[in-house]
């Protein structure tokens, strides 16, 4: 997306550094939600399991601890790559203010601990600890999956409204810990992403049991599968675009010109439209479907409200037109996709409201199957907006990205690295996941030995749950 | 207040390196154990062993990263923009390991779990590699203050030559300690004693390329070698006490638990770290930038300190109550 906004003054390595950032955050923030909400989703069938006795409920929770084990894995170390890349590629914002930004991440360090601590006792913890107390051990990841997305986006905000710092000659001197955590817009960029992970995690998960129901696998197991995260993701997504309306009128507010990119509004004016797709060339809409003073109404209840356009964005940090156009089209898509979904959940309240059964119903259990791959893509197109949607700027107002990119070596190789590797660990999950599923289809309950030679029977000294269970 | 914060930062590096490099070490093994079959045993204990606990061990890297560029933003700078090769591979390294050892538990075919198997081991050897490179450039002061050293030699050097093997040996005695303890829990004789005799081969690697390495800090890291021998030597002789003693407890099996060397060992290496430590105070980076000069201002400091403090009520407790349970026995694997 960078690739058009690329000026002749602005350095070599930024192009690199940007496209390595999108394409590893866009990475990491898909195994995001089930670090923070897919655990959510396994307790309540691991409650339901215990409290009601409900043997598929707690197979179903058992399961679900070890794909999360899976995924969090790969969401751990790719998190770890940002936090280098915080250097190898920023060193700039680094040095001026890492004072500042760096240190939501160190409170964000305390509850990564706590969540990978408690993960794996949760996880390893089935056979061992007594039913309670390893239901209880997953509430500290729970908790933490809240505290740590709040500490990492209180980061990013502070970039798209940095406070709370003193700065002289350059340096920043003193730091209001405080204000620069609980930024003017922290609030709403971290509600957002909690939302947004209990969307992402709860219909994705729903969507494997709709396809497994629309292959035939027509069984309570199955049915509960579908039904306990579906809940949690049509209960998430109507807070989820309330939330979205408050802060579209916030972003109006408090960042007029993330939002001139968002309508793709080309002058300041009452009476804006809200325009629906299209594509601006040249300062001027074009193709879009535009709805008369839209923008002005939904930021302002009346349609003579003033709305800044990229006019009133000083030339030199203005965003070009094709960087508008990525902004404006990454918003309607999530908005879009955002609605689809909505629309998804109250058909699932009609469907259950009329008969107490989704599964007759196969174009349901269709929308189902992709739901989540349409949430996935409504969190990445929300994290396109907030991030190019602050370009040129890396800390409004105070630093430019062009400043804060490493201008050291070339960063085209460590680009291509990290491409051919995160494709590695795409297949490689992709397979490891099909895997636990192969082995849960054949019944398999114990973990697998390595070698070919290897008798699961014979049990490995290395495994005393294998000896117990003999 | 940097030096409060100086030392937090040094003990998140220790347990970063006695933790998180007995993980490492385990991959060295894991790599040498031999083919699919033959290895079978050992790979599986090395899974059982640090499958519950190296993502938690793993989070005190994030923690050292993240009281680097709060606390010492231009020393954080000046590191990514000079030793970016080897820290560069070493993420790399981070993520083939983690996702290597995820995907091998639960791969199905031999072929795959053998493809995962070698991301997972090999990449266990580089990235202490690299880790160790990266800290003989910043001990031997090839780090300029203003960032933009020498992108090769920083890395590629005595120091860091001596660092980066010492790393993988050290992980790998730790790992070899950890591992003899936990066959021995299982009831594993032939694992214990395979364990065993790798403790011993590293243990004495490790003592051989300590003392040699003095004599390359004597001409590398000149400064860096008085203080190790004036302030340090203390910690030094506890390291080297405590790495005989536990060596010697490792050749005589039967007559101490193994789970009581395991303290011991760890106690070796966390006494060179700290020594390293102990050495290069005052200075951060080299003998040109300390703590001080390098540090952020007053506010940040405290609030890390206050960060350090939650840390030490909240996580030290959990970290404890999960390597109880691991070590215990309690934490295993299994769908049913």
């Amino acid at each position: 997306m960078s690739v058009l906004m690329l000026a002749a003054a602005d350095p070599s390595q930024l192009l690199p550094a940007r496209e390595q950032m999108a394409f590893t955050l866009g990475f990491h923030i898909i195994l995001v939600p089930f670090g923070v909400a897919f655990t959510f989703i396994t307790m309540v069938a691991n409650w339901r399991g215990l409290r009601h006795d409900d043997a598929e409920a707690m197979l179903l929770a058992q399961r679900w601890s070890q794909v999360a084990a899976v995924l969090f894995a790969v969401g751990a170390v790719s998190g770890t790559v940002l936090s280098f890349e915080m250097g190898l590629l920023w060193p700039g914002l680094m040095d001026r203010y890492g004072a500042a930004y760096g240190l939501p991440f160190a409170v964000e360090g305390i509850f990564f601990f706590l969540e990978a601590i408690f993960v794996a006792i949760y996880i390893y913890g089935w056979k061992r600890l007594s039913p309670w107390v390893h239901f209880w051990s997953g509430l500290p990841v729970v908790l933490s999956g809240v505290g740590g997305t709040f500490s990492v986006v209180a980061a990013n905000s502070w970039m798209n409204s940095p406070g709370g710092i003193t700065v002289r000659d350059g340096k920043v001197v003193d730091v209001d810990v405080w204000q620069v955590f609980f930024n003017d817009s922290f609030w709403y960029e971290a509600l957002h992403m909690l939302l947004a992970a209990y969307v992402v995690a709860g219909f994705t998960v729903a969507g494997v049991y709709a396809v497994g129901i629309l292959r035939g696998r027509w069984d309570r197991y199955h049915r509960i599968g579908l039904l306990m995260p579906l809940t949690v993701g049509a209960v998430a997504i109507p807070l989820q675009i309330a939330m979205g309306d408050v802060i579209a009128r916030y972003v109006f507010n408090a960042e007029p010109a993330k939002f001139a990119a968002i309508e793709a509004l080309p002058h300041t004016r009452t009476h804006a439209p809200e325009t629906l797709g299209g594509v601006l060339v040249d300062g001027k809409m074009h193709f879009g479907i535009q709805i008369p003073s839209g923008a002005s109404l939904l930021s302002g209840f009346s349609p003579s409200t003033k709305v800044h356009g990229l006019d009133a964005v000083p030339a030199p940090v203005r965003p070009p037109d094709n960087l508008v156009n990525v902004v404006h089209l990454s918003f309607d898509v999530m908005v879009g996709t955002g609605f689809a979904l909505l629309g998804l959940a109250l058909w699932f309240v009609w469907l259950w409201w009329r008969s107490r059964a989704v599964e007759p119903n196969r174009w349901f259990l269709r929308a189902v199957a992709v739901s989540g791959l349409v949430a996935i893509v409504s969190l990445e197109c929300g994290w396109i907006v907030t991030e190019v949607g602050r370009q040129p700027w890396t800390v409004v107002g105070l630093l430019l990205t062009r400043d804060a990119v490493q201008t050291s070596g070339d960063l085209w190789p460590f680009f291509g690295g990290a491409v051919l590797i995160y494709s590695g660990v795409t297949v490689g999950s992709v397979y490891a996941l099909r895997g636990l599923r192969r082995r849960w289809a054949q019944g398999e309950t114990t973990s697998v030995p390595y070698g070919p030679d290897n008798d699961p029977d014979q049990g490995h000294t290395g495994d005393p749950g294998l000896v117990d269970a003999s | 207040m940097s030096t409060a914060t100086g030392v937090v930062l040094l003990v998140a590096i220790l347990c970063y390196g006695v933790l998180g490099g007995a993980d490492f070490g385990t991959g060295l093994w894991d790599l040498t154990a031999g083919g699919a079959a033959r290895g079978a045993p050992a790979r599986s204990l090395i899974d059982h062993a640090i499958g519950p606990v190296w993502e938690a061990n793993h989070t005190w890297l994030i923690f050292c990263l993240v009281l680097l560029w709060s606390g010492f933003p231009t020393a954080f700078s000046a590191i990514m923009t000079t030793l970016y090769i080897p820290l560069g591979i070493a993420a790399f390294g981070i993520v083939l390991r983690g996702s290597g050892f995820a995907f091998r538990k639960v791969s199905m075919h031999t072929a795959e779990q053998r493809l995962n198997g070698i991301a997972f081991a090999s990449s266990s050897v580089i990235t202490p590699l690299c880790f160790g490179a990266v800290a003989g450039g910043i001990a031997s002061g090839r780090v300029p203050t203003a960032g933009h050293g020498d992108p090769i030699t920083s890395w590629l050097n005595p120091t860091s030559v001596l660092g980066g093997v010492l790393a993988v040996l050290t992980c790998g005695y730790l790992a070899a300690l950890f591992l003899t303890a936990e066959a021995h829990r299982d009831g594993a004789p032939a694992l214990e004693q395979w364990s065993r005799r790798r403790a011993v081969a590293s243990a004495v690697a490790c003592g051989v390329v300590a003392v040699a390495g003095l004599f390359v800090l004597r001409h590398d890291a000149h400064r860096l070698y008085d203080e190790l021998l004036h302030r340090g030597w203390p910690l030094m002789a506890v390291s080297a006490l405590a790495g005989l003693a536990a060596l010697l407890m490792t050749l005589r099996p039967g007559r101490m638990s193994p789970a009581l060397i395991r303290p011991i060992g760890a106690l070796a290496v966390a006494a060179v770290l700290a020594g390293w430590g102990a050495a290069q105070y005052p200075y951060l980076l080299g003998t040109h930038l300390d703590l001080h000069a390098a540090a952020a201002p007053g506010s940040t400091m405290t609030a890390l300190l206050v960060v350090a403090i939650l840390a030490l009520l909240l996580v030290v407790p959990s970290l404890v109550w999960l390597l109880v349970l691991t070590h215990r026995g309690n934490l295993v694997t299994g769908d049913d």
